[in-house]
């Protein structure tokens, strides 16, 4: 078998292929995190403030979530007007499921952020927009990043099904190799999808590191 | 000023948190709000910012209704001190005290320069600027949240159980420092609190509220300790409330009588031999302790029996440490020495009730008239 892969990436071509496929793949699945993530923050801060708009979205997030990937390929371009084999329909549908994910993590780290201290914003003379901006964001920050972290793993590997609409990523290893039930290919998408996985992990911890020095302001108490 | 006016807060779950509330706060004082958990205390303080709207009435800041100004800007006017500090554990210290000046549009630089300053203000080192809440201690961290709340120099200063968090000898300290800095700063401070000792000794008037948002008295603290309005403020005020009153009796009347004293250099040169107690001086007249009456069968040195003396009394400041002296004192005499730390007199137990018997009869003969 370790001679079947090293004869798979002995090929140019077939170099070539992986790498395109990792280049179309990083776009599937990192632009539907960043929009997850912008639309996730919004609706989270509506959720937190009121109860009723809380309940109905950590409710409706769910239900969203389980609907099945290929349904929403199906139904997207009906409803964006978009080619049913358009790409922009997987960064549609991964969209949404960021964002259904991202909810409750989102709500749980405003949760977080103490009282007191939100109450001392608005008593400073906070407005509720900028209090939200300068105060209660950064704080969630920590636990934010910990969901994040979540979607971004679960992006990266849902954005193999963009294959099977022929819009390509790692996901095309994987069908060629089904089709030709040929292994090599499969392991080399599995791999990279894990790598991917990691690095985008890695990118994310760099990430909370940059925004949160003041958590590793260690107490002298 | 502050004025409420018929304020009523009912909460929609049908509690009434505050009563129909007339009171007004003068300008230039400190007014406790003091009562039990669940009396309105801080329901009513947070009426002044708009934090919390009432029900019916109105509240007055310098004679406008606070209704009528915009929360944001009304807030940034009224500074504002929380339990347990409550500062932005993202900031560092500097840019927590520069929060209100940045918001009311000055500067980054010059914001932080006022900031500077007030850190110095409130007795914090300015290296402490670029720390992080996170590695100060309690009672910095309120320090910090009181110059936070000052750093815009407002009129109005609201203060909600600044220091219930903070150890005892540390509330005490930063009680103190509030005094100092209210006299030189003269601001309108409300402040609230569940502890009487707190409350008489902070606050011009006190007062007090009960469970259901009552305000039960309105007085100086020390109309408060004599002539408590009712069962429940004598019994919130506490059993040795005659004793703690002491504090609001001046001690004018004492007049400290003259004992035996021995320079330290003399006691350590054993060239004292007391016929009764004898108060031991340093080179500066500073009390050092209490040497006992010889007694037969006494070998030791004069040194060595050299006994650690009581709390010392300033002449002139209340009662209530005159008699601590005399009864903290191991010759059951209270010393009383001079602002500057020198030895004056002292004082015994007996003589400290008298002076309090004579401040009794006095004011009664001045007011009998009317009475």
């Amino acid at each position: 078998m370790l001679d079947d892969l090293s004869r798979y990436l002995g090929s140019e071509s077939n170099r070539e292929l992986v790498l395109t496929q990792l280049v179309q793949h990083v776009p599937l699945a990192l632009l539907p995190l960043v929009v997850g993530v912008v639309l996730a923050i919004p609706l989270g801060w509506l959720a937190q403030r009121h109860p009723l708009v809380r309940t109905a979205l950590l409710g409706s997030a769910n239900v969203v979530y389980t609907v099945p990937s290929l349904a929403f390929f199906v139904v997207i371009p009906g409803i964006i007007g978009t080619q049913i084999l358009d790409p922009v329909n997987v960064v549609a549908a991964l969209s949404i499921y960021t964002a259904a994910l991202l909810v409750r993590p989102v709500v749980d780290a405003l949760d977080a952020v103490p009282a007191h201290v939100v109450a001392a914003a608005t008593a400073m003379g906070y407005r509720p927009l900028r209090r939200f901006l300068a105060v209660e964001l950064p704080l969630a920050v920590p636990v934010l990043v910990a969901g994040v972290r979540v979607a971004s793993v679960s992006n990266i590997s849902l954005a193999s099904v963009g294959a099977l609409l022929g819009v390509g990523g790692l996901g095309a290893l994987f069908t060629s190799g089904f089709q030709t039930s040929y292994l090599p290919p499969i392991l080399v998408g599995i791999v990279l999808t894990l790598v991917l996985a990691l690095v985008m992990d890695l990118v994310l911890v760099g990430l909370r590191w940059l925004l949160t020095p003041w958590a590793r302001a260690g107490g002298t108490r | 000023m502050i004025e409420f006016r018929a304020v009523t807060k009912r909460f929609d779950d049908g509690t009434v948190a505050v009563d129909h509330l007339d009171l007004s706060v003068a300008a230039g004082t400190i007014t406790v709000f003091v009562g039990p958990s669940g009396c309105g205390k801080t329901t009513s303080l947070r009426m002044v910012n708009r934090m919390v709207e009432p029900t019916s009435g109105t509240v007055l800041v310098d004679g406008v209704d606070v209704r009528g100004v915009d929360p944001a800007t009304l807030r940034r006017g009224i500074g504002y001190v929380i339990q347990q500090a409550g500062l932005f554990p993202h900031r560092t210290v500097l840019d927590n005290v520069a929060t209100v000046p940045l918001l009311s549009g000055w500067t980054r630089r010059k914001a932080r320069a006022r900031a500077a300053e007030l850190l110095e203000l409130v007795g914090l080192p300015r290296e402490l600027g670029s720390r992080y809440p996170v590695q100060l201690s309690g009672g910095q961290q309120q320090r910090v949240g009181v110059a936070r709340a000052l750093a815009a120099d407002p009129p109005v200063l609201l203060m909600d159980e600044p220091f219930s968090a903070v150890d005892p000898v540390v509330r005490e300290g930063l009680q103190d420092e509030l005094l100092r800095l209210q006299a030189e700063l003269d601001k309108t401070i409300v402040f609230v609190t569940h502890d009487i000792d707190e409350a008489v000794k902070i606050g011009e008037r006190v007062a007090v509220f009960r469970q259901g948002g009552r305000l039960v008295q309105y007085a100086e603290p020390d109309e408060l300790l004599s002539r408590p309005a009712d069962e429940f403020v004598s019994s919130f005020v506490g059993r040795d409330r005659g004793y703690r009153r002491l504090s609001f009796v001046e001690g004018t009347g004492i007049e400290p009588r003259e004992v035996p004293t021995a320079r330290e250099e003399a006691v350590a040169g054993e060239r004292v031999a007391p016929d009764a107690w004898t108060l031991v001086l340093d080179g500066e007249d500073r009390p050092r302790g209490w040497l006992p009456p010889r007694s037969t069968g006494d070998s030791a040195p004069p040194a060595e029996r050299v006994l650690p003396g009581g709390s010392l009394y300033t002449r002139g400041t209340p009662l209530r440490g005159a008699l601590d002296a005399a009864l903290s004192s191991p010759s059951g005499l209270g010393v009383v020495v001079e602002e500057d730390g020198r030895y004056a007199g002292a004082v015994t137990a007996e003589e400290v009730l008298a002076a309090l018997r004579e401040h009794r009869v006095g004011p009664e003969e001045h007011t009998g008239g009317t009475r």
